[in-house]
């Protein structure tokens, strides 16, 4: 039973594991935006 | 579009919520493995979504790499066409391996023709790499959940965590070929990358009817296959690792989907970077 609870807590972990670095490229991106957008620059 | 998102999202999750319920609870227990065999619920779906996406990743490579050339394209179209007629036709006049069905081999060779042409009408040039860079990293990571619950099933199972027996290494193969394809766009800076990328795409998906056909041709450690091979599954265990695998393709396709539009994004970002580098004094010469 233990390495039935391991294989699907594995499955979890790296999936979250990959939207959580999703997330992190979207907040990179949208700072990157923010910063074009600010006023005075360009 | 955007309201369809947050929808999906909540189908996906009762899907999955159902779906892990099904497999822990509603599936029987096998009676030589026992619980342990619950694994498979979450090891073949993983598997064949991999599949699917090194697939999309393919005919989105084919199309980035025929796109600029008519004549390839029309050629292209024509081959894409022909697959999904010889497979009807080929399915009920030549003889199959035992177990496959000739309605799947049709059904397999329309939706070759059919995922052809949808991304063909509704990806532009630039759409299709990103859609090849997207569906290569998800895969990746479905791939590498198969090669992380296979071991957690094979140790109690066989005895051992590993064995270098086809079916695995060639999965193995397989995770490395797009881990090297991931590399190479990350680490490449040539504006060369995206062709290279698609025709290293175009190879690594050999590996692909290896990886599903090694038990069939070859001597394995790995279980037969139990659908389309000549196995036999309770209806129970058929039912609940289908809705498994319809839950995890809902998955796999809003995380494409978040993927899809940060590529494009960044895309966006990195032209408008580059016009304001142009537009600021100095910048042209």
């Amino acid at each position: 039973m233990n390495f039935l609870y391991a294989a699907y807590a594995a499955t979890w972990i790296i999936h979250i594991g990959y939207l959580t670095t999703l997330v992190r490229r979207y907040a990179r991106l949208k700072k990157e935006v923010d910063e074009m957008r600010r006023p005075g620059r360009g | 579009m955007k309201r369809i998102f947050p929808i999906l999202a909540i189908v996906t999750a009762a899907l999955l919520s159902y779906g892990l319920y099904a497999a822990m609870v509603i599936a029987p227990r096998e009676l030589t493995m026992g619980d342990v065999q619950r694994i498979f619920y979450y090891h073949v779906p993983s598997a064949w979504t991999a599949f699917l996406l090194f697939f999309l990743n393919f005919v989105a490579s084919i199309q980035y790499l025929v796109r600029p050339k008519p004549f390839a394209d029309r050629l292209a179209k024509w081959v894409a066409v022909f697959i999904g007629v010889a497979c009807c036709i080929g399915a009920f006049v030549f003889p199959l391996p035992e177990g496959v069905e000739p309605g799947s081999v049709a059904t397999t060779g329309i939706a070759i023709t059919a995922i052809y042409f949808v991304i063909r009408k509704f990806f532009s040039e630039q759409g299709t790499d990103a859609l090849a860079v997207t569906t290569a990293e998800v895969g990746v990571v479905f791939c590498t959940v198969v090669l992380v619950t296979g071991p957690l099933w094979a140790r109690p199972v066989w005895g051992i965590w590993w064995t270098w027996d086809v079916r695995l290494t060639s999965t193995l193969v397989l995770w490395l070929i797009y881990v090297s394809y991931l590399m190479l766009r990350r680490f490449s800076s040539s504006g060369q990358t995206p062709v290279l990328a698609a025709a290293l795409a175009v190879f690594g998906l050999l590996d692909v009817p290896l990886v599903y056909f090694s038990i069939w041709i070859f001597r394995t450690q790995h279980p037969q296959p139990v659908i389309g091979g000549g196995g036999s599954i309770d209806p129970i265990m058929l039912r609940v690792l289908l809705i498994n695998w319809l839950a995890f393709l809902c998955f796999a396709f809003l995380v494409c989907w978040s993927r899809y539009r940060l590529e494009m994004m960044k895309r966006e970002v990195e032209e408008a970077q580059a016009m304001e580098g142009l537009l600021e004094p100095g910048g042209v010469r």
